[in-house]
């Protein structure tokens, strides 16, 4: 087991820059997903990690040896691939025993680890089959017994989960977590799914355009998002935005816009006074919106016109127009209001995020 | 079943698909037929009132005596057979080479280097017997296996290297990504994992190599002159037609059992030709 050490890795394609300046470091043991939305160079990341994929600058250590010159085999990592690229010609056992086989393991020793692995992931009874003769979630399953049967350094995974059906990709969610917990084995992942990445990671690296945009764990990217791109793609229902310019009202800062006219709490304040007159974007969670009653401040309402209700039983989703901005609402499943309603909703003082209107870091 | 269901499939599926196998099998029946046809019969004008054109009262099997007794048939038999596995083994070893070197590997100018071999392919054998006869006269080759077997490859190993290049790109590059982080160099991925996946591949390629050089005539035509040395193609053709006389009989018998061993070759491999053509590497 080992820590793993990116330094300012970039990877440059012909005239295509995927990778920019990445620098991370994943300690022994931990869990660490990447995320981000298709094209944000997850993938490429974790196969120059791989070395799969030649840097173009920068250095990879895994343990304390620098790896840029390394071939893949001589990392010591196991890799589970998107489509699982399991041996179609070999049954599912040589597909596991392959990896210890090309290292000389002994015949004992290979069926042992093979043995212990498929007792692990419950394919005892698959071992004799061919791939083509598994289901997706065993597939998967025989995938990532081909990787701990060789018990290495780090586990690299590459949205290995996408293509199963939505309610295995949540047990194996479940499972890998567990095995992870088991095994101990540093482990990089790769998905688009921030669902996954928050309930897997321990740590998350949120990438677009091959920049790193935040590395926290889960609760941190979605408490203080480091700007606005985290905190729309974290969180489901996304965070509702709103374009607001601040105004000074004695002791009091204000947002406004349209329809809004938020009093901005003394803390939040504070950070803010430099910014006092110019633009900025307001955002806030649909679960930190509720609807007004008697205890809420006034410099926290705003009237709201329903659009659409989504009632998905455990809560209510209101798509709401305040102004020309749309916003969504997640309130209990008790509450009653009609289309075309106007409601009073009030926001949570303490959630409130302010974002830069140009380069979108949070203030 | 619904009624007029029965007879929509015949119309659109029974009928034309029966068509379309006399269509196809016709000459072979006439082949066959020909072959065990006596002479008399043969050569029969076809107004005489016995004239019995689609079968034979009488069959014979003197045509395939002939061939094998007063003709050098099992002889060119022979040749034909070793030159055309020769040639194939020679074809498809390269082939399987230099379609993965041109899919897999990344050097400067694969591309055009894909191009240029498929070019070469399209270049007409009609041409190329010319420069090729100077050079097989300068090696000393020629009228010998030799001269066919260095020969065939100038078309069969483009022929493999484009076929098996489409087959080794359909093979997603994980597979063997995933074999070299399990600790496979290079080559070994290549022996222990591409090479068993891509056997459909290999295996079309070789049959369609082998047929290729089974039924080649230019080549074998100029390039041998004794009759020992000849192939059936050229054998039978040269032998068997003497000036305007054609021994039809002999001349049917020669094609048919010349055709057998590339009959062979295709049923015995149908399995995997079929799906390496359809080219399903799922996994
Ligand atoms: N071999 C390649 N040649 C050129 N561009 C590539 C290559 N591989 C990936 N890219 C580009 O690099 C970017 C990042 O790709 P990738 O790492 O696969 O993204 P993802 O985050 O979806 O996994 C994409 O825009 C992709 O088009
Ligand atoms: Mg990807």
């Amino acid at each position: 087991m080992a820590r793993v050490l990116l330094r300012d890795l970039n990877k440059h394609y012909e005239t295509f820059h995927a990778v920019k300046d990445v620098s991370l470091e994943i300690q022994d043991r931990e869990f660490v997903v990447l995320v981000g939305p298709s094209g944000c160079g997850k993938t490429t990341t974790l196969r120059m990690i791989a070395g799969l994929e030649a840097i173009t600058s920068g250095e990879i250590l895994i343990g304390d040896t620098v790896v840029n010159e390394l071939p893949p085999m001589d990392r010591d990592i196991a890799m589970v691939f998107q489509n699982y690229a399991l041996y179609p010609h070999m049954s599912v056992r040589d597909n596991m025993a392959f990896g210890l086989k090309m290292r000389k393991f002994e015949r004992e020793e290979i069926a042992r680890r093979v043995k212990i692995a498929a007792d692990i992931l419950g394919i005892e009874s698959l071992l004799h089959r061919k791939p083509r003769q598994l289901s997706g979630g065993q597939r998967q399953r025989v995938a990532l017994g081909r990787a701990i049967v060789r018990n290495p350094q780090v586990f690299l995974f590459d949205e290995p989960l996408s293509n199963l059906d939505a309610k295995l990709r949540v047990q194996m969610r479940v499972e890998l977590k567990k095995l992870h917990e088991r095994l101990g084995t540093t482990a990089v992942y790769v998905t688009h799914d921030q669902v996954e990445a928050m309930t897997l990671g321990d740590r998350v690296v949120v990438m677009k355009d091959g920049w790193v945009q935040q590395v926290g764990d889960p609760l941190e990217l979605y408490n203080a998002p480091a700007n606005k791109f985290v905190a729309g793609f974290i969180g489901s229902p996304g965070m509702n935005f709103a374009a607001v310019s601040f105004q000074r009202e004695g002791d009091t800062l204000l947002a406004v816009n349209h329809g809004l006219r938020i009093t901005v709490p003394a803390p939040i304040a504070a950070r803010l006074n430099g910014h006092a007159g110019r633009d900025a974007t307001l955002g806030i969670r649909p679960e930190d919106l509720h609807l007004a009653g008697p205890d809420d401040d006034e410099g926290h309402c705003f009237e709201a016109l329903v659009e659409v209700i989504e009632r998905l039983g455990s809560e209510i989703l209101l798509d709401v127009k305040v102004g020309p901005a749309s916003m969504v609402a997640s309130v209990p499943p008790t509450v009653r209001t009609r289309m075309r309603d106007t409601i009073r909703l009030a926001l949570d003082p303490e959630r409130l995020h302010f974002f830069d209107a140009e380069t979108e870091v949070a203030l | 079943m619904i009624e007029g269901a029965k007879w929509r499939r015949w119309v659109y599926f029974h009928i034309p698909l029966a068509g379309f196998l006399i269509w196809l099998l016709f000459p072979f029946y006439w082949m066959m037929i020909t072959t065990v046809r006596p002479d008399g019969e043969l050569y029969r004008p076809w107004n005489a009132p016995n004239y019995t054109p689609f079968w034979t009262n009488n069959p014979t099997f003197e045509h395939i005596r002939y061939l094998f007794a007063e003709t050098l048939f099992a002889t060119w038999l022979w040749n034909t057979m070793v030159i055309a596995l020769a040639a194939t083994a020679i074809s498809l070893v390269c082939g399987v080479f230099a379609g993965y070197a041109l899919s897999r590997l990344k050097f400067p100018f694969a591309g055009s280097l894909g191009t240029m071999i498929f070019v070469t392919y399209l270049v007409p054998q009609t041409l190329l017997f010319i420069p090729l006869a100077d050079i097989i006269r300068n090696f000393r080759i020629g009228d010998s296996p030799w001269a066919l077997i260095l020969t065939y490859p100038t078309f069969l190993i483009p022929f493999c290297t484009w076929l098996m290049m489409g087959y080794f790109k359909a093979i997603p590059k994980e597979l063997e990504e995933c074999a070299r982080i399990d600790g496979a160099s290079r080559w070994q991925a290549m022996i222990y994992i591409i090479l068993p996946v891509a056997v459909p591949g290999i295996l079309s390629a070789g049959i369609f190599a082998f047929t290729l050089s089974w039924n080649e005539f230019i080549y074998a035509l100029v390039f041998l002159s004794s009759p020992q040395e000849k192939t059936v193609p050229v054998g039978v053709v040269s032998e068997l037609i003497r000036g305007d006389v054609f021994f039809w009989g002999p001349l049917m018998a020669g094609a048919l059992l010349g055709s057998i061993p590339v009959a062979i070759a295709y049923s015995f491999f149908v399995e995997h030709y079929v799906s390496g053509l359809t080219g399903s590497v799922k996994g």
